[in-house]
């Protein structure tokens, strides 16, 4: 069954890298969202997929009685799911942000481009005492 | 308020320093402990493993040189620390200043005792830094930055060749151990390796020593305030590189090449040094030739094999760290009691200063060598060394006069200058500087007068222990007050007639040396700004080549870097793993299978937001069921949750974001490229997974899970187990990942910014 399942992740990879390339930025996410399940799937196909029996220790037995589905990757693959999930959350909030404040999703336009300047001088911190917080705050809640 | 905050810096400032002069006075007296013992032939060895595979040891050594250039360093530091408390005022950043300062001065003093060539090379980087600190140290202002980072890369990179010159000496069947060197000479110089040894050595020691063509570091150095000056850049750290070449003289010294090569040098790099000396108005960057001038003598005598030259060498390093110490000292508080340090805006200042000047005046007699001064004994010595066999004595010779007469020219404009003549500023503005500015230059000029008075006894205290150490023999070594009518007496009468000539002759002079230097076709100088910016405009392309912004090129640049660093290398081994194709296809399973890669189609193609939503949430549904076949209910079911509330995120998202398809859409050139990068990823993991399923599989850590689920963690969900027992600090890692991004997702929508 690996395999096949191989080359369901290939699928999913090149999607996905297809989608990110596109530099739309919306696509981006899209991208990432498949290749975070690519990733999973290949973790669960590289512990091996022969025994379909969920790791679990029946009632009444102290130790495993019968050859289970390998535990490891699937407890990895749970957290990777959790925090995968996060990251695409955190992305499509960044990229509603990002819309309201450039007006564009198109990664190639001129408010993505870094400028490259010329002269080494850093631009001023907005924070550096304790009253610039203090007059930040009044600012927002103005 | 103002006015008291200022007050309050100044009261710390003198506190500091005066309090943290205590350390190299303490020093000082220590170091004076074991002088005794010394004398009469001992030394102190302290030794403690510190990388024994590394052969680096904790190896400290005390005989005669370490114990003069210890009494120099903690003797110099303590006036320089007395005296940087007045001279700094009330300088916000006093303390830093002060650490540097010490930290400079322990690395000097380790750099000094240390017997391991590893050792001595970590306390050698460690001057490096303290410099390019101290030197950047009004790191405000852009020429000190510019100044320090210059040296730090020219010594930096004498340094760099040094250690591979250690490397190679050990290659070569060298010891680390300096100590031991005496015996090994013979074995090392005979190596097939010793031109290289040699050369990344001199490297080393010659960028350090400001040697021609390294020595436009010195000069530009100067933007470091006076006392760091007066105790890196004249008395302690530039003899960093003549403390090496007289360690190394055992081991590399006494080759034709050695001697041809130091003698050249030093001896051109003390007329170039001496000549540059007469053309600056400003009198630090006078004394900064002085001191390259001075620093070509000490390598040029270091050529030599015989007793009289190595002998004038340590005494001319004694001479030199008395009067230029005082000499810059005293600078320094001319400029801060006269507020310039330009010689054509001094004039009269004796009246002014009488302390100041009586200081100037005994370290520039010493200078000039003058009879009864310490310098005189140094530069009689200095021809009798010269008049050597071994070492070019008509180059040597002319190369010492030459810079002698140089030197009395040099001594009498610093002297005359800005304490003689007519006053520029009324006598009552200009006042003495207070005792910790006077007393630094006072005591290192009286001893330069006491020295020149016994002669005899300095030489067997301090000049033939130091000598002894590096250059063991038989040969009598003894400075005398008076030598008798010869021909290194003649020398001295037509230096000191030369330099008076000189002197008169000044104001030509100086406009000569100015035109010379402008009409110079290349200086290393500007060889080194050519290299510099030519290594930052190179530095600049390539990072707007590689950054330039745009999102494309930076994936297509990872993707492919990934694909032909992991693609390459398995190439090779792709032809193992196909044709293994299983026997019996489960149906739902590849009905699954299907179902995702259609929705995975229609991800990519969708032209309408509900299409690619609709898509998403089918892939993520496929692989819930894929887990879910597969034994793994638990993932199965969070990734149908995690997939639910993807969807519904990212539909209330796209709501607000503009229709996919009035995306702009890629020309077909770059989809091709696209493509192209996307399948060959693509295969890459295929193969790469094919590649891992045909290899046997390491169970042992889900069998430990297996067997101790239940038994030591009293749980029957082996993955739950794993979760929440044995791997619980992974998950608690996980919740923080997800509380920071849900922290910052609600911190991104809550607040609207400004554009």
């Amino acid at each position: 069954m690996e395999p096949l399942l191989a080359c369901l992740v290939g699928l999913l990879f090149a999607a996905a890298l297809y989608l990110m390339l596109s530099g739309v930025l919306i696509k981006f996410v899209f991208g990432l969202a498949l290749i975070g399940n690519g990733i999973n799937l290949l973790i669960f196909a590289a512990g091996r997929l022969e025994l379909q029996q969920p790791p679990l220790i029946h009632p009444g037995s102290e130790i495993l009685s019968h050859p289970v589905a390998n535990a490891l990757p699937q407890a990895m693959i749970l957290t990777a799911i959790v925090i995968g999930f996060a990251m695409v959350t955190f992305l499509l909030v960044l990229l509603y942000r990002t819309y309201a404040y450039t007006g564009t999703l198109d990664a190639d336009e001129a408010p993505f481009q870094e400028e490259w300047r010329e002269d080494d001088s850093c631009p001023e911190p907005l924070i550096r005492t304790q009253q610039d917080i203090k007059r930040l705050r009044r600012e927002s809640e103005l | 308020m103002v006015h008291t905050d200022h007050d309050l810096l100044t009261r710390r400032c003198r506190l500091m320093g005066r309090l943290s002069s205590l350390l190299p006075a303490l020093l000082f007296i220590l170091t004076c402990r074991f002088w005794p013992a010394i004398v009469d032939g001992q030394t102190y060895l302290f030794d403690a493993p510190w990388l024994p595979s590394l052969d680096l040891s904790l190896r400290f050594r005390l005989d005669g040189l370490s114990l003069l250039f210890a009494l120099i360093i903690t003797g110099a530091g303590t006036f320089v620390s007395l005296y940087s408390s007045s001279y700094l005022g009330g300088h916000r950043h006093c303390g830093r200043y002060f650490f540097f300062l010490h930290a400079f001065m322990l690395s000097m003093l380790g750099l000094v005792l240390a017997d391991n060539l590893l050792l001595l090379f970590v306390f050698w980087e460690g001057t490096t830094i303290f410099s390019f600190l101290l030197i950047g140290f009004d790191h405000e202002s852009k020429t000190a930055r510019e100044n320090a980072r210059q040296s730090l890369l020219v010594t930096g990179g004498g340094g760099l060749a040094l250690l591979l010159g250690i490397l190679l000496l050990k290659i070569a069947g060298g010891s680390y151990i300096i100590s031991s060197w005496p015996a090994a000479g013979e074995m090392v110089r005979q190596h097939h390796l010793y031109p290289f040894i040699l050369l990344a050595v001199l490297l080393g020691a010659m960028t350090k020593s400001a040697q021609f063509p390294f020595h436009f570091w010195l000069p530009n150095a100067m933007s470091a305030p006076t006392p760091i000056s007066a105790f890196l850049h004249a008395a302690t750290m530039v003899k960093a590189g003549i403390y090496l070449l007289m360690r190394c003289h055992p081991l590399l010294g006494g080759t034709p090449a050695w001697t041809t090569a130091l003698v050249l040098i030093g001896g051109f790099t003390a007329v170039w040094g001496a000549v540059q000396a007469l053309g600056p108005r400003d009198l630090k960057r006078i004394l900064a030739y002085t001191t390259i001038m001075a620093l070509g003598i000490l390598t040029m005598f270091l050529g030599g094999q015989t007793a009289p030259a190595l002998t004038a060498a340590v005494t001319f390093l004694m001479v030199h760290a008395l009067y230029k110490a005082a000499l810059f000292l005293a600078v320094g508080s001319i400029d801060h009691s006269a507020g310039s340090r330009i010689i054509d805006s001094l004039g009269g200042l004796w009246r002014a200063m009488p302390l100041t000047a009586v200081a100037v005046g005994a370290a520039c007699l010493s200078m000039a060598g003058f009879p009864l001064f310490f310098g005189f004994i140094g530069k009689e010595i200095m021809y009798e060394g010269a008049l050597a066999k071994e070492m070019y004595p008509v180059f040597a010779v002319t190369a010492a006069v030459l810079a002698n007469a140089l030197m009395t020219a040099v001594a009498a404009i610093v002297l005359f200058g800005p304490f003689f003549g007519s006053a520029r500023a009324p006598r009552q503005q200009i006042h003495e500087s207070p005792w910790t500015m006077w007393l630094g230059p006072l005591v290192l000029g009286g001893v330069g007068i006491l020295f020149g008075l016994i002669p005899e006894w300095v030489s067997r205290v301090l000049i033939e222990p130091a000598v002894r150490s590096f250059h063991p023999g038989p040969e009598e070594i003894r400075l005398v007050f008076f030598h008798g009518l010869n021909l290194p007496l003649l020398l001295s009468l037509v230096t000191l007639c030369c330099g008076a000539t000189l002197y008169l002759l000044r104001h030509r002079a100086c406009r000569l040396v100015a035109t010379v230097v402008e009409k110079l076709p290349a200086t290393f100088e500007g060889l080194y700004n050519l290299g510099l910016s030519g290594f930052m405009n190179g530095a600049g392309l390539l990072t707007g080549r590689l950054q330039n912004g745009s999102l494309h090129f930076y994936l297509a640049v990872i993707v492919s870097t990934v694909i032909l660093g992991v693609g390459w290398p398995w190439i090779g081994k792709l032809s193992g793993i196909f044709g293994r194709w299983p026997e019996s296809i489960d149906t739902t399973a590849l009905a699954l299978l299907l179902f995702v890669s259609g929705s995975v189609f229609v991800v990519v193609t969708a032209r309408k937001r509900l299409a690619a939503i609709g898509g998403l949430g089918g892939v993520g549904a496929g692989v819930a069921l894929i887990f879910l076949l597969f034994g793994a209910p638990d993932i199965a079911m969070t990734q149908l949750l995690v997939e639910t509330l993807t969807v519904i995120f990212v539909s209330l998202v796209m709501l607000r974001l503009p229709a996919i398809e009035q995306a702009r859409r890629r020309t077909v050139r770059r989809r091709c490229l696209d493509g192209g990068l996307a399948l060959a990823g693509g295969l890459l993991l295929t193969s790469l997974l094919i590649g891992v399923g045909s290899e046997p599989l390491d169970r042992s850590l889900t069998s430990y899970f297996e067997a101790n689920s239940y038994l030591a963690a009293h749980g029957r969900n082996i993955v739950n187990v794993i979760l929440v027992d044995f791997r619980s600090f992974d998950t608690l890692g996980e919740i923080i990942v997800v509380v920071l991004a849900a922290w910052a997702a609600v911190t991104l929508i809550r607040k609207p910014m400004e554009p």
